[in-house]
C-alpha cells in the first residue's frame, strides 16, 4: 500500500517536471538579451534608454529606495553573478558594491558611469560663517569617507552627479561605450539610442536653464531636507541648504534646527522641499515655524515607481525645476 | 548673571517653538512613563518595556505600508501588535508550564521577525526605522495630542487602579485571597504599557520611550521607598531629564533623544552613588548597625 503510494507520487512528481520541461519557457525570449545590472534606479533608467531592446536591466536599490542605507539581499547577488555587465555610479555612492560584487562572485566588468568627470567636493564650511553657501553639515566629509568605494578613497566627493543634466550626457557616454564594449553585435543599436537619448538630455538642460533663468536671482535660495543637490546647485545657481548632512543616517540636533530657522528667517529663504526618502515631519515643524510653506517632494536619490510624479530621470529633472521655479516665484 | 541664566534655561524655549513642542511632548511622556517604570520596576518586570517596544513593531509597519506616514495607522496597528504580545503572552503562561517571561520573549522575538520581514517585503528600502520612529524636535499638534491623550489616560487609569496594583506588586498572593481584581489589574496595567510605548516611540523613538520609562524609576528606587513617593520622585526625575537633556541638544549640538536619555542615566548613577539608598549611604551606615 505504501509503495504505491510512493510510486504514485514519484510518477506525480516526474509528471510535473516534465511537463515544466515541455512548456516553452518565457525565459527563452529573454536569454537572447543582454543581462545587466545597474545599483539604483536613475541609472537604471539611463541603462534601459541606452540598451534599449537588447538588454534586460535589473535594478537593485528599487524606485523610492535610499541607496545610502540599502542592504543587498542573496537575490541581489544573483542578479550581480548572471550579468554581462554591472553599472554602478561611482564617487562613493554604493559603498555596498564592492562588498556585494565579491561576494556574488559575478565575473562581469564594472562600469562607473561617472568615469570622467570632476567630482565635487563637500566644502567643509559652517552654517556660521558661510551660511549662504547651501548646507553642509560638520560631518559631512566623515560621512562620505566611511563609505569607501572600491579601493579609491573620494575622500568628501559628492556622488549625486547625475543631479546636473550635463553630468547625465557622461553617463549616457560611459553607458554605452560600457554596453558596446560588452556586446560589440549591439554597436550600432547602442550608439543610435544614445545619440537619441543625448539630444533629448540636450533639450532638457536648455529648459531647466530657461526656467531658472526667469526665477529673480536673489530668490533662488531653497531648503532642502537633504543634501543632494549640489550639481544642480552648481550647475543651474540656486542655493540649497539642507538642516541635515548629507547621509540620511545623520540624527538631528536641536542646535542645528534652532541654526536653520534662524537662517530661513534671516536670509529670506523662499521656499523649504522635503525629498521622497527622507523623514518630512522634521522640514514641515521647520516651515510651520518660520511661515515658509512646503513646497513638495522633490526626488533626489531615487525616481517614483511607474506613475508616479517621476518615473524617468527626465521626468525626474522636469518635476523637480517645476517645483522649484514655482515655489521660488510663488510666495 | 540673571541674564545668564535666562540665555541657558529660558531663551530657547522662548525662541523657538519646536523646542517648547519638544518640551511639552518629553515632560508629558515622563510624567506618565515614569510610574509605570515604578510599577514594571516592582513587579520584576523592567525589561519588559524594552520587549514590548520590540512587539509593537510589525503592527506600526504594516500601518505604514497600508497608508503611509498616518498617526492613526501607525499608532492602531502598533496598539494591536503590542495588546496582542502582552495577551498572549500572559495568557500562554497561565495554561503551559512556560513562565511569562519566556512566553513574552518568544512572542516578542517572533514579532520582531515578522516586522523586519514585513519592512524588506517592500520592494523599496526607504529607512523604515526612520520613518517609524520620530524625533522629538519635529512634533506636530497630532503627535502632541496623542501623547498628552495617552498621559492623561495613564495618570487616571493608574490613580483608579492603584490600590490592586500596588498590592498585587509587592504581594500577589495575598491579594489573590481577598479579591479576584488580579488578573484584570494585571491587564489593565499591560495594556497602558503598551500605549505608552506605542504614543512615545511613534513620537520620540524606541529608546526615548523605554528609557523614560525604566531609568527614573530605577534612580527613584535608591531615595525613597514609599510607592507614592516613589511614583512622584520617578516622575519628576523624568521631567528634569527631559528638560535638561533638550537644553543639551541645544546649546551643545547633542542628538536630542539620546541627549534626553544620558541625562535620566546620569541622574541614575548619581543616585547610586550619593542617594538616600546608595552606595555611599549604606557604607556610612554599616558601622553604626555593627555597633
Amino acid at each position: 500500500m505504501i509503495d504505491i503510494r510512493r510510486r504514485l507520487l514519484l510518477l506525480a512528481a516526474l509528471g510535473s517536471s516534465l511537463a515544466a520541461l515541455a512548456v516553452p519557457s518565457p525565459l527563452a525570449a529573454e536569454e537572447t538579451k543582454l543581462p545587466v545590472v545597474a545599483t539604483f534606479s536613475i541609472l537604471g533608467d539611463f541603462v534601459e534608454r541606452v540598451g534599449g531592446d537588447r538588454v534586460t536591466v535589473k535594478t537593485l536599490v528599487g524606485p523610492n529606495g535610499d541607496a545610502h542605507v540599502y542592504e543587498p539581499t542573496p537575490a541581489d547577488a544573483k542578479a550581480l553573478a548572471a550579468a554581462k555587465v554591472v553599472f554602478v555610479n561611482g564617487i562613493g555612492f554604493e559603498g555596498w558594491m564592492a562588498r556585494l560584487a565579491k561576494a556574488s562572485g559575478t565575473r562581469a566588468p564594472i562600469v562607473t558611469a561617472t568615469a570622467g568627470l570632476t567630482p565635487r567636493e563637500i566644502a567643509d564650511d559652517d552654517h556660521d560663517e558661510a551660511p549662504a553657501k547651501g548646507g553642509k553639515g560638520h560631518d559631512h566629509d566623515k560621512a562620505a569617507k566611511a563609505k569607501g568605494h572600491e579601493g579609491h578613497d573620494h575622500g568628501g566627493l559628492d556622488p549625486h552627479a547625475w543631479q546636473s543634466a550635463a553630468n547625465a550626457k557622461v553617463y549616457v557616454a560611459n553607458i554605452r561605450d560600457g554596453l558596446v564594449a560588452a556586446d560589440p553585435a549591439g554597436k550600432s543599436v547602442y550608439e543610435a539610442n544614445a545619440a537619441k537619448y543625448l539630444g533629448e538630455l540636450e533639450t532638457l538642460e536648455a529648459e531647466v536653464k530657461a526656467a531658472v533663468a526667469a526665477v529673480p536671482a536673489e530668490r533662488r535660495r531653497v531648503i532642502t531636507s537633504h543634501d543632494a543637490f549640489g550639481y544642480f546647485a552648481a550647475a543651474y545657481g540656486i542655493e540649497f541648504v539642507a538642516p541635515q548632512g548629507i547621509s540620511t543616517e545623520a540624527e538631528v540636533t536641536a542646535k542645528a534646527v534652532a541654526k536653520l530657522i534662524r537662517q530661513i528667517k534671516t536670509e529670506k529663504i523662499t521656499a523649504v522641499f522635503v525629498e521622497n526618502m527622507t523623514d518630512r515631519r522634521l522640514i514641515d515643524r521647520v516651515a510651520k515655524e518660520t511661515g515658509v510653506m512646503p513646497g513638495g517632494e522633490l526626488f533626489a536619490d531615487a525616481l517614483s515607481p511607474k506613475g508616479g510624479p517621476a518615473p524617468t530621470y527626465v521626468d525626474m529633472v522636469r518635476h523637480n525645476v517645476t517645483l522649484l521655479t514655482r515655489a521660488m516665484i510663488g510666495s | 548673571m540673571i541674564d545668564m541664566l535666562h540665555a541657558a534655561l529660558i531663551a530657547p524655549f522662548a525662541e523657538f517653538e519646536f523646542m517648547r513642542r519638544a518640551l511639552v511632548g518629553a515632560v508629558a511622556l515622563a510624567l506618565a512613563g515614569a510610574p509605570i517604570g515604578v510599577f514594571l520596576m516592582l513587579r520584576r518586570m523592567s525589561l519588559t518595556g524594552d520587549a514590548m517596544a520590540h512587539a509593537i513593531l510589525p503592527g506600526a509597519a504594516i500601518g505604514y505600508l497600508l497608508s503611509g506616514l498616518s498617526l492613526t495607522a501607525m499608532t492602531l496597528g502598533g496598539l494591536v501588535a503590542g495588546l496582542t504580545v502582552a495577551i498572549g503572552a500572559g495568557a500562554l503562561a497561565r495554561v503551559s508550564v512556560l513562565k511569562e517571561d519566556t512566553t513574552l520573549a518568544a512572542f516578542y522575538l517572533m514579532s520582531l521577525a515578522l516586522g523586519v520581514t514585513i519592512v524588506s517585503m517592500r520592494g523599496s528600502n526607504v529607512d523604515l526605522l526612520h520613518v517609524l520612529f520620530g524625533t522629538v524636535l519635529a512634533l506636530d499638534d497630532q503627535a502632541l495630542m496623542l501623547i498628552a491623550g495617552i498621559a492623561t489616560l495613564t495618570l487616571v487609569t493608574l490613580a483608579v487602579i492603584l490600590r490592586p496594583l500596588t498590592v498585587e506588586s509587592v504581594d500577589p498572593v495575598f491579594l489573590a485571597s481577598v479579591s479576584r481584581a488580579g488578573a484584570p489589574v494585571h491587564l489593565v496595567f499591560m495594556g497602558l504599557v503598551v500605549l505608552n510605548l506605542v504614543g512615545g516611540f511613534h513620537a520620540l523613538g524606541t529608546l526615548l520611550a523605554v528609557g523614560l520609562m525604566m531609568l527614573p524609576a530605577a534612580a527613584a528606587r535608591l531615595w525613597v521607598e514609599d510607592v507614592t513617593a516613589l511614583l512622584a520622585v520617578a516622575a519628576g526625575f523624568g521631567a528634569v531629564s527631559a528638560t535638561t537633556g533638550l537644553l543639551l541638544s541645544y546649546h551643545h549640538g547633542l542628538p536630542a533623544g539620546p541627549a534626553i536619555i544620558l541625562t535620566a542615566g546620569g541622574v541614575y548613577l548619581a543616585s547610586l552613588v550619593f542617594g538616600r539608598r546608595g552606595v555611599v549611604a549604606a557604607r556610612l551606615r554599616r558601622p553604626h548597625l555593627e555597633a
